[in-house]
């Protein structure tokens, strides 16, 4: 079966670096991955959206057409491509606000707060993201997904990572999504 | 080493065939969407004695490693449209002195700067014929990231065979991509290497079967003494201005490449056999293509896929054989119609041929090839008249 993920923010947020280490992930256990991007010219700013196929079948088209998971960090990336979901599940960090026009299944999560407050580094926002969707998704083992984190990230970040990647996993299983919202 | 299974970006898998086949120098200056390939080179050529060197600009980079090819080295370099552009005097100058070397153009949105970060395929023309005067060229295009690997390497084992310059012609998203891929072990891996003369004495650097021979090549620094020249030139590799030296260079250099082209011309496909409608596609808008070409199948739409793999030369004969069944041909790609211009060339007059231009920068939903396959279908494939260019994709 195939799933697709969509992930948005800006640039810098490390959007890309999940996105690699969720397809890595899903390569450990045996599936197929292709990861795709998207980016405007600037080294930081401006949108940035990454896109992982997972899919125990070969892949084909390599890019996101319904994606089953959106994660929108920023409100410009929640307004942009909350709009064009449909059957999957929008989670949206809890700083942006909710437009009622957008009405595909919508989880609030405080990813960038867990990050910058409960961690006391923002940066490692992608990785907390990389926990819920991994989480939600169900689509490789924890496990599995740790190892994949530690395959990627600097030496020495190695337990804050984890961590991150923990407090993301535990943010999504407190959560179950709802219906609608 | 074994096999590797491992996530990998395209321009990280064209770096690494390109050192699989033996790569020992690259020239370049960075261009989104092509610089990994630069960062990757920078990086593991020291490891192995290789050597990389960051030009002024493309025109010193094309330069650089046509220098280095000439001195035994396998050499290549990466850029996108506009360094293509700068590049294409010297890529004359490879052609007529005969000079084997790699070019990777990751295309991006052009005329010009354009858009740097976006997808085309509208160097199809410019890979064949941007430098002036009548040349053979190959030019690959990879159609995963698995080919960005093969084809590369190839690329080195044609140019180094043909002494001829080889362009692997992918795209931003073929190039920025990541995809699961099982590399071959190294040790499996025979790259080709250029045929050198025995001894200096004697030696004629462009003595050659005038229909289509490749004359020996001897590296600069072992003794040899030949000269280089972009004038017009005998066996001897002395300049000529003599009519009849002219005419028996430029038709051994095109005989090289176009008596060739069974060994240079790959294709793949899917549903090729029987498919009332085919579709021709290249790079990502091939993956696109697959994926709707799968779907039209599943509704009882006899489609089919020819993905060329060597798109200069074409693969003509093998789609002649598809035109030979194939009522339509649809033709999507990311630029208002250049591949369609050789399949006119090739199939127009016993097929349809209908353009799919896409120029916006982004790559074709699998639904709107599936729309023209589909639109093609209900006119029985025959389709009085010609479809609009760009139909579907709008």
């Amino acid at each position: 079966m195939r799933v697709e993920f969509r992930l948005s923010g800006s640039g810098g947020q490390g959007l890309l670096l999940a996105g690699i280490v969720l397809a890595e992930a899903a390569i450990l256990e045996g599936k197929n991955a292709v990861q795709t991007q998207s980016y405007g010219p600037e080294a930081r700013g401006g949108s940035s959206k990454a896109e992982v196929v997972i899919s125990d079948d070969d892949i084909d088209y390599p890019k996101a057409t319904d994606p089953d998971f959106l994660l929108a960090l920023t409100s410009e990336a929640y307004r942009t491509y909350g709009r064009l979901m449909g059957k999957g599940t929008i989670i949206v960090d809890s700083s942006v606000p909710l437009d009622p026009a957008i009405a595909a299944k919508t989880v609030t999560l405080p990813i960038l707060k867990t990050a910058a407050v409960d961690l006391g580094k923002k940066v490692v926002a992608n990785i907390v993201a990389l926990g819920v969707l991994g989480g939600l998704s169900g689509i490789v083992s924890d496990a599995i997904l740790e190892r994949a984190v530690l395959a990627r990230v600097p030496k020495g970040t190695e337990d804050l990572n984890v961590k991150a990647l923990r407090a993301g996993i535990a943010l999504a299983k407190g959560e179950t999504p709802p219906e609608s919202c | 080493m074994p096999k590797t299974v491992k996530l990998m970006q395209g321009n990280e898998a064209c770096t690494a065939g390109a050192l699989a086949a033996g790569l020992r120098f690259y020239a370049g200056y960075p261009i989104t969407p092509s610089t990994e390939i630069a960062e990757l080179c920078a990086e593991e050529l020291p490891k192995m004695g290789g050597c990389f060197v960051q030009m002024e600009d493309e025109i010193g980079s094309i330069a650089a490693i046509i220098g280095a090819s000439l001195t035994g080295k396998k050499a290549m370099t990466a850029t996108s449209g506009p360094g293509f552009s700068l590049m294409q005097e010297c890529l004359g100058y490879a052609s007529l002195c005969e000079v084997p070397i790699v070019i990777v153009n990751v295309q991006r949105m052009g005329p010009s700067t354009g858009m740097p970060t976006s997808p085309a395929q509208a160097d199809v023309m410019q890979a064949r014929w941007g430098t002036h005067g009548d040349h053979s060229i190959i030019v690959l295009a990879p159609g995963n990231v698995r080919e960005c690997f093969e084809l590369t390497l190839r690329a080195f084992d044609l140019a180094e065979k043909y002494r001829v310059p080889v362009i692997v012609l992918t795209d931003e998203v073929i190039g920025h991509m990541r995809e699961k891929v099982e590399l071959p072990d190294p040790r499996d891996i025979r790259p080709f290497n250029r045929a050198a003369p025995r001894s200096p004495a004697g030696y004629k650097p462009y003595a050659a079967d005038p229909d289509g021979g490749v004359p020996l090549m001897a590296p600069f620094g072992a003794g040899y003494r030949w000269h280089v020249t972009g004038l017009f030139h005998d066996e001897t590799g002395a300049p000529s201005g003599k009519s009849d030296v002219a005419d028996k260079l430029i038709r051994r250099l095109d005989a090289k490449i176009e008596n060739n082209v069974d060994d240079i011309c790959e294709f793949s496909g899917e549903g090729l056999e029987d498919c009332e409608i085919a579709v021709v596609a290249f790079g990502s808008s091939a993956m696109s293509a697959l994926s709707a070409v799968r779907r039209a199948r599943k509704e009882g739409v006899k489609a089919g896929l020819f993905r060329p793999k060597t798109i200069w030369p074409f693969p003509a004969k093998a789609l002649r054989e598809v035109a030979l069944h194939a009522k339509t041909i649809v033709v999507p790609e990311m630029n208002l119609g250049q591949l369609a211009l050789e399949v006119e060339r090739i199939a127009g007059c016993s097929s349809k041929v209908v353009k799919l231009g896409k120029v916006n920068g982004e790559l074709f939903r699998p639904e709107e090839v599936y729309a023209a396959i589909m639109g093609e279908a209900d006119n029985g494939g025959t389709g009085q008249g010609s479809a609009k260019a760009g139909e579907g994709a709008k």
